[in-house]
């Protein structure tokens, strides 16, 4: 059942009510964590999504000086693809039940998002060694602005990584631990979905 | 939405959950202190809630005494002045009104009313409350830093905001937009609780279009603020970074004292947009569940089922979209485009349709009820004539050309208060009244309740309907004081004071319903399980105030909606949510409805 056809039941009328009581109460068919999951993305999509107007509706002004956009922010995009790419692949083992493979994704994914952190850090530190001050003009502001909060979201993500990866070390079951995978995965393909819109948004400056 | 890799592990139907899957307080700090039971957390949101309400409350009468007797009070300075009326403004829309309604309400009731265990993420919630608690008291601290808390106004537009010359521009609107990203944060963690316990959590036979309008009301607000408390959040920062930093996001190029400051290149107009965005919505989410409550309290002592339910929950979700593209209507006086102004006060008149459907559906319920007029029933009418009289002038502000005249005069200020002040606190006062004896197991004193209900109501009008009128006289609001002003009468002085005088009066009455709450824990008559013979499912629990995990061994079951009042062949005028469609005659016995208790077993 859909989420449409629930609303238009009319279960007062007598004919439709013994259906509905055999369900259970749940709207959607998926686990509670994951729906959870999916609401925290939509508010932190929002979030990006009005600095991100807030930043178009800024640069269309004459007066707008854009920030020359550091090398190393093309490798650390790179870095952050991989990232994505090893939390995908400790899920699909997670599905086929191989402990290997999910301990190295989840090894290689973590890392890499360390490394990208560390890396935007670096580019940060380039960049004020130029000169390019947050308070000098509003496009270095919303530089620094947005990957600050790009980069806290993904320190977020990484306390649910070290979450996960405690059961791994304990040595749980694949099953215990498939739900925390699939959440941190699909977190960190968001996270690289947004940072990939804020980068060709900083290009396009 | 379905994936194949989890379809037989998540969707074994927990007909009866285990005991493992609730959480259990082991000592007397998890059970009180640091609870994850959402009727605990509930209780902590409001009393704080309430407390901090109480410190609004006390600014709103040192306003008042200024606005009245003006140079009779050497202790309150126009910076003073600025303070409260900041303080009060942010205090009562945000951290009473959103966090009872929300926190509140919203903690105690969803599980109970859908028929849950918990919220589904406990420890979260737990979490929620504790940084809405550290919210506050970042919020107070502002009154004690150099300087004073902020006085830049509730809707803290910069560039006067963070300018030196406001009060509060050294530390107090800091505090603010640091305690309020602290608010959004928290608000966020029970936000999503709530959402999910709504959507997943539902027992047997609860489904969507069987739930309490409340809930209905609590939920579609709850996805209103998850949505706009970001836009919020995303101003604030940047005006903190502007503050702190430097940063120029709202700070246009500026000549301050003959000085030329630093900041260059942004956009003040931008701030306001990102804070209505928000500030819109807050409405609703005030609204929506004061909409809720009040269906029900209505249903219930009335003694006649919902008119139009499907139509509530329609009102309930268009309110809730259209309430995200009429926000600019706060703004006509900002030198937007006309076309802009055409839009906005197109979508704010269409919000009426919708709004005024659900005000019909209240007047058609009490049509040829069995009306009841105990005391949430007497609030529950204050309600729906209070809001009517707050909306009707609010179809007067949504008009561009009425609106900029008076815009930024008192009648703006009577306007929200009468929608968005008075009408929300009539529901959070017939709702405490109401669910008293559920969450303490005794009933509210009835002489104390009319005394509080018949000061605060008719106090209310006395003092908001004088506040509309002296804005058709020109008198703007947020000034410290008029003296010799040629285009306002002099008479509008006698006014001022005759609202001042009622104002401490309404106030003082609201000490007597506080000294209602804690006489009645101890005095108060006993309720038993369901004094007002009402259908949802948090009446029907074996134990009151319910234990915890609300219910016995198993979850009750949903038979029907919650509005089965007058039921031809049943004994009672009334049919609980979960009683068996073949035990219509049977007496409605609690324990009966909830088998599997400990008490049941004795």
């Amino acid at each position: 059942m859909n989420l449409f056809q629930q609303l238009m039941e009319k279960p007062w009328l007598t004919e439709a009510s013994e259906v509905v009581e055999l369900r259970d109460g749940r709207t959607f068919a998926m686990a509670r964590e994951k729906l959870g999951l999916r609401v925290f993305l939509v508010v932190a999509m929002v979030v990006f999504s009005l600095f991100a107007a807030a930043y178009v509706e800024r640069m269309v002004f004459s007066d707008w000086n854009s920030i020359p956009i550091p090398w190393l922010l093309w490798l650390n995009t790179l870095v952050l693809v991989l990232s994505s790419v090893a939390m995908h692949r400790a899920w699909g083992s997670a599905r086929r039940g191989r402990i290997e493979g999910v301990r190295l994704g989840l090894y290689a994914g973590g890392a890499f998002a360390l490394l990208f952190l560390a890396g935007q850090l670096l580019s940060w530190r380039g960049l004020v060694a130029m000169g390019y001050y947050a308070d000098a003009n509003p496009a270095n502001a919303f530089f620094y602005l947005l990957t600050a909060l790009h980069g806290i979201h993904l320190g977020g993500g990484l306390v649910a990584w070290v979450r996960t990866m405690v059961k791994v070390r304990r040595g749980d079951g694949v099953p215990q631990m498939r739900l925390s995978i699939e959440l941190c995965t699909v977190y960190w393909h968001f996270l690289l979905l947004i940072w990939l819109v804020l980068f060709a948004l900083m290009l396009l400056t | 939405m379905v994936d194949a890799a989890h379809d037989q592990v998540d969707f074994v139907p927990p007909a009866e959950v285990e005991e493992m899957e609730l959480y259990h307080p082991k000592s007397f700090l998890t059970k009180y202190v640091f609870s994850q039971d959402a009727k605990v957390i509930a209780i902590q949101y409001s009393f704080t809630a309430i407390a901090i309400g109480l410190v609004a409350l006390v600014l709103s009468w040192m306003m008042r005494l200024q606005l009245g007797f003006p140079e009779t009070f050497s202790f309150i300075e126009a910076e003073d002045y600025y303070q409260f009326i900041t303080m009060h403004g942010m205090i009562m829309v945000i951290y009473l009104l959103t966090a009872l309604f929300l926190g509140g309400f919203g903690n105690y009731l969803i599980p109970l009313m859908v028929g849950a265990r918990d919220m589904v993420f406990p420890y979260v919630n737990m979490l929620s409350y504790w940084i809405y608690l550290a919210a506050v008291l970042i919020l107070l601290a502002s009154f004690f830093v150099p300087g004073g808390p902020t006085g830049a106004g509730w809707t803290l537009y910069p560039p006067q905001a963070i300018l030196p010359g406001t009060p509060g521009a050294e530390g107090g609107i800091i505090l603010m937009l640091v305690s309020l990203a602290f608010f959004i944060v928290g608000f966020t963690m029970g936000g999503l609780n709530y959402v999910v316990t709504v959507l997943q959590a539902r027992t047997r036979g609860m489904t969507l279009m069987r739930m309490p309008l409340t809930i209905w009301g609590i939920f579609m607000a709850t996805v209103l603020a998850l949505l706009a408390f970001p836009a919020l959040f995303v101003g604030a920062v940047m005006m903190t970074l502007d503050s702190l930093l430097g940063t120029s996001f709202f700070m246009p190029a500026i000549v301050h004292m003959g000085e030329q400051l630093s900041y260059g290149g942004g956009s003040p107009v931008l701030f306001q947009h990102l804070f209505w965005f928000f500030g819109h919505p807050e409405v609703y989410i005030v609204a929506l569940p004061a909409f809720g409550i009040v269906s029900d309290l209505i249903s219930v002592h009335a003694r006649r089922h919902i008119f139009g339910y499907r139509l509530m929950v329609w009102a309930i979700v268009i309110i809730g979209g259209l309430s995200f593209i009429v926000w600019a209507h706060h703004m006509y006086v900002s030198g937007m485009n006309p076309w802009f102004g055409f839009f906005f006060a197109t979508t704010t008149l269409i919000i009426a349709i919708p709004t005024a459907i659900k005000v019909y559906n209240w007047v058609l319920t009490l049509w040829r009820g069995n009306i009841q007029l105990t005391i949430p029933m007497l609030f529950a009418l204050a309600f729906i004539v209070t809001f009517v009289n707050g909306g009707i002038t609010g179809l007067f502000l949504g008009n561009v050309v009425v609106d900029v005249p008076l815009s930024d005069t008192m009648f703006v200020v009577a306007h929200f208060h009468m929608v968005m002040g008075v009408a929300p606190i009539m529901v959070v006062f017939g709702a405490i009244y109401h669910w008293y004896p559920k969450m303490t197991g005794r009933m509210m004193n009835v002489a104390m309740g009319q005394i509080h209900f018949w000061i605060t109501f008719l106090g209310a009008y006395a003092i908001f309907l004088p506040l509309h009128y002296l804005g058709f006289l020109g008198v703007p609001r947020r000034y410290y004081e008029m003296t010799d002003t040629t285009f306002i009468p002099a008479s509008a002085q006698d006014l001022n004071a005759f609202v001042t005088v009622i104002a401490l009066v309404v106030g003082a009455a609201q000490l007597l319903f506080l000294f209602n709450i804690g006489w009645s824990l101890v005095n108060g008559k006993k309720s038993g399980p369901n004094p007002w013979r009402a259908t949802t499912l948090e009446w029907q629990t074996a134990q009151t105030p319910p234990g915890h995990g609300n219910f016995g061994k198993e979850l009750p079951v949903v038979h029907r909606w919650a509005y089965a009042f007058g039921l031809p062949d049943a004994t009672e005028d009334y049919v609980p949510q979960n009683l068996p469609p073949d035990q219509l005659n049977s007496d409605y016995d609690n324990s009966k409805l909830s088998p599997d208790t400990p008490q049941a077993a004795e």
